[in-house]
């Protein structure tokens, strides 16, 4: 045992880094990159918005660490015992304590007008070309196209054990969503058992799958491409293994999928879509 | 400083005549402060090695991609459950509020006690009646897999059908039921048995801190029994508040549960600033600078701290007017958290300071403290929340603004105090040894977390993509040495109780300028039994709380 954890915590993941360096590489836009510290490509509107935001946010968030830690170190420098036996006993400096409550209010209000801007644009799809309709299950998610033939699948993670090369594990399901890029589409979001969360980082998607509820939330696909993306509310126990696959494809190659799924998955029983209520969203 | 002199004037006289039982008798019978405030103390260090425990296993497992060790990933989720719960509510909650609030409130008010102690009595069992019931809920058919949000529909009867669940909502029942007692005991302790001239603007700010955290146990607290009430009743006597199918509605739960839960959040962390303040200005012998700023900035974090809730909920489907309310609000509480932060240097300016392992605690607060803040500031906004909710940078922020800062808050207090509780004085050197071993872990531990949850990993997993493979393999580094660091801590107070050296009454010097410094150590049964009289002080800071003399009425 004790030879096991050391293993493990020392060296084992070495080869697991080593593996997926090739795998990563092959879909870089659309999954995290080992030793990545920032967030994933941007491939809709709202995520290049939450990028730049973000970027603005780490500028303000740096000069704050930096600040009170150069504070900090020249107090630890200058104020200890050895270098100034004698305390000062000032206690007040209204100034200082107008200034301090102030500054922050501008920084504040710095952030808060970016910050609310982005959350209204990312609201809702102004006049969307399209719907996707998405149910959550334990665990596993199924689409529906009301727009194409209302097509419905399922999309079931594939075990690693049967991936093919470049199929990155935990990732990879065996039908994809299929959408086509440069298209406003209206995503939404329920499910028909427990509280799920279908989340794609690079498109700037997440959004609950609430009982009772219909979730409204949108996308707009900015290059071609496969984008990963993993269930984000605890569901149960494989809620780490209930993957989402998006491919994004010309409109040309989307109108030509839709003909071949309509008949694909007809071909196969209808999933069990719930007919959850059509409550408001608000 | 004439006050220094006053060390161990105060009670010295009463240590002869303590009357009280002995044996088991002593501790389970205990209407006295200072043995209750032991029992929470011992509590939360059982506590923290079982949630202690589970955190490095869960780190274990995800130290490589792939499942290793936990075969069974209900048994993850369970372990992950049980960590939350048992750090928040039986660590961070008993060791500060419990025990050094009841330990030091009175003695620092001047009170000869608590007001109301067979309540505390039951205070405290209650707290170890959840502690025990929490435990079982583990071993109970599957255990409770929801996470420490227990949201339905994964909490209901139909997803979690044995007992666990149940055990749990116990337990925090019980436990909850437990801090409300306890919270009414220091508001009126605190508002009605401060020594004569012991003005509300001269109490100490841990005074202050305990007084604004039991206010806001009083009110939440309640809310968070009534929402699990509901639950109790939704899985086992067939009422739908949170089912949608018979016109209730999941959210409901949320809603009361983060209305709770965030004011949660402050009820750990406000103590913290409490012991933070004592320590900086005591060992930079300096009064606290801005005093009033400071305790109304913690008062104004509880008020605000209750009108936020929802930042916890952006990705619900909630309106948009409302996320942007709820962005404004929350963005607010970084105006007189800055404050604190400001005040803390400034209190350190000028200062002399005595870089003792309790200061170096209280500097790797303020260091944590600043990194969860501005991380804190990032996840206020509804609009970067796509990116944000339910990943590891979460964790990353909650561990450093709360979790770990309020672990060192603890430590620093731990050292600070332990003289007078126990009577012997650590080692100085092994607690510093300590120090850096837990403040090199917990940041090669949680820092490395930011990445991953910007690169999209979610939390609650107990396997992950190979990509993120790398700085989880720091991350469990980082929680390898913190353990090392919270094993050494255990050896030293084993340590220092076999083996320290005897404390002196004052062992910090002129800076040390509250009432609890004045009697001897370790503290007698009985302290206060003749009230102490407190003025103003004459060092020309306007005698706020810290420079308050003390003058023994006898
Ligand atoms: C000893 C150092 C600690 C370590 C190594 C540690 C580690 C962890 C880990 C690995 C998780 C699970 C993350 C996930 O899977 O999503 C977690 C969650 C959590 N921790 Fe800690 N933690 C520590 C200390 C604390 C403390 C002191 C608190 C207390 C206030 C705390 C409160 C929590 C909470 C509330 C959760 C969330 C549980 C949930 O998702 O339901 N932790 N911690
Ligand atoms: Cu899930
Ligand atoms: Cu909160």
């Amino acid at each position: 045992m004790t030879t096991r954890i050391l293993r493990s915590l020392i060296g084992g993941s070495l080869t697991g880094v080593g593996a997926v360096v090739a795998a990563g590489a092959a879909h870089a836009s659309g999954m995290a990159t080992p030793w990545q510290i920032n967030l994933q490509d941007a491939a809709s509107p709202v995520m290049e918005r939450v990028h730049g935001f973000h970027n603005m946010l780490l500028v303000i968030q740096i000069s704050i660490v930096v600040l009170v830690l150069g504070v900090l170190a020249y107090i630890i420098v200058r104020f200890n015992a050895k270098r100034n036996p004698d305390p000062s006993r000032t206690a007040h400096n209204t100034l200082l304590e107008i200034v301090w409550t102030a500054v922050p209010i501008v920084i504040l209000v710095i952030i808060a007008i970016p910050s609310l801007k982005l959350l209204y644009f990312s609201d809702r799809a102004q006049d969307p070309d399209m719907t996707l309709k998405v149910t959550a299950h334990q665990w596993y998610w199924s689409y529906t196209y009301p727009d194409h033939g209302d097509f419905a699948f399922d999309s079931l993670p594939v075990a690693a054990e049967v991936l093919e090369a470049g199929q990155p594990r935990l990732l990879t399901v065996d039908n994809p969503i299929v959408l086509p890029v440069d298209t406003t589409i209206q995503v939404l979001v329920t499910t028909d058992d427990v509280i799920h969360n279908f989340a794609v980082p690079s498109l700037g998607l997440k959004t609950d799958a609430t009982p009772g509820r219909v979730n409204e939330t949108w996308v707009r696909i900015s290059k071609e491409g496969t984008y990963y993306g993993m269930c984000s509310e605890l569901c149960g126990v494989n809620h780490y293994y209930m993957p989402i696959q998006v491919k994004a494809v010309s409109k040309e190659r989307f109108a030509a999928w839709t003909q071949e799924a309509k008949e694909k998955f007809a071909a196969r029983p209808a999933p069990a879509v719930a007919a959850a209520p059509a409550q408001s969203i608000q | 400083m004439a006050h220094g002199a006053a060390a161990g004037h105060g009670a010295h006289a009463h240590g002869e005549h303590d009357h009280h039982p002995t044996g088991w008798k002593r501790w389970v019978y205990s209407t006295n402060h200072k043995d209750i405030g032991t029992m929470y103390i011992v509590l939360s260090m059982i506590a923290a090695l079982l949630g202690g425990m589970m955190s490095w296993y869960i780190r274990l497992e995800l130290a490589e991609p792939g499942i290793q060790f936990i075969e069974d990933t209900q048994f993850y989720n369970v372990l992950v459950t049980a960590h939350g719960f048992l750090m928040v509510f039986f660590v961070v909650m008993p060791a500060m509020i419990g025990g050094f609030g009841n330990w030091f409130v009175p003695l620092m008010v001047g009170a000869p006690d608590m007001a109301f102690p067979r309540m505390n009595n039951i205070s405290f069992w209650l707290t170890a009646a959840g502690l025990v019931l929490l435990v079982m809920s583990a071993f109970v058919g599957g255990g409770p897999g929801t996470g420490w949000t227990v949201y339905p529909p994964l909490s209901s009867i139909a997803y979690h059908p044995d007992a666990a669940v149940d055990f749990g909502i116990l337990a925090l029942h019980v436990a909850g039921a437990g801090s409300i007692l306890g919270a009414i005991n220091f508001i009126v302790t605190i508002l009605n048995m401060r020594s004569p001239g012991m003005t509300m603007h001269r109490m100490p700010l841990f005074a202050w801190s305990i007084l604004i955290t039991a206010f806001l146990l009083l009110l939440a607290l309640p809310v968070l029994a009534g929402a699990l009430t509901m639950l109790l009743t939704d899985r086992n006597f067939g009422t739908h508040f949170y089912d949608p199918a018979g016109g209730g509605d999941p959210l409901l739960w949320q809603h009361l549960f983060w209305f709770f839960g965030h004011p949660e959040v402050y009820i750990i962390i406000l103590p913290a600033f409490g012991i933070v303040s004592q320590l900086v200005s005591t060992f930079s012998r300096k009064p606290v600078f801005g005093y009033l700023g400071m305790a109304y900035a913690m008062s104004a974090i509880g008020v605000v701290g209750f009108i936020v809730w929802a930042h916890h909920m952006y990705t619900t489907g909630l309106g948009v007017n409302a996320r942007a309310y709820f962005t404004t609000a929350t963005l607010i509480i970084a105006v007189p958290t800055g404050i604190k932060i400001f005040s803390w240097l400034a209190t350190m300016w000028g200062g002399s300071i005595d870089f003792k392992a309790p200061m170096l605690y209280a500097i790797g607060f303020i260091f944590l403290f600043v990194v969860g803040g501005v991380t804190g500031v990032a996840l206020a906004n509804a609009g970067i929340d796509f990116a944000l909710h339910d990943t590891y940078y979460v964790v990353a922020h909650f561990h450093y603004v709360m979790a770990i800062a309020a672990i060192f808050a603890m430590f620093g207090g731990y050292y600070y105090w332990i003289g007078k509780i126990s009577g012997k004085q650590y080692n100085e050197c092994l607690a510093k040894t300590q120090f850096w071993l837990f403040f090199i872990g917990v940041n090669v531990l949680f820092f490395p977390q930011h990445f991953l949850g910007l690169a999209g990993m979610p939390r609650r997993i107990p396997d992950y993509p190979d990509v993120y493979a790398g700085w989880n393999m720091v991350s469990s580094f980082g929680a390898l040495l913190t353990m090392l660091g919270t094993f050494l801590f255990y050896y030293i107070v084993f340590h220092t109780i076999r083996s320290g050296k005897p404390a002196e009454a004052n062992p910090w010097g002129e800076g040390a300028t509250t009432l609890e410094w004045t009697v001897a150590s370790p503290a007698p049964f009985h302290t206060h039994e003749v009230q102490p009289v407190i003025s103003a002080g004459d060092h020309g800071h306007g005698g706020h709380g810290h420079g308050a003399h003390p003058r023994p009425a006898e």
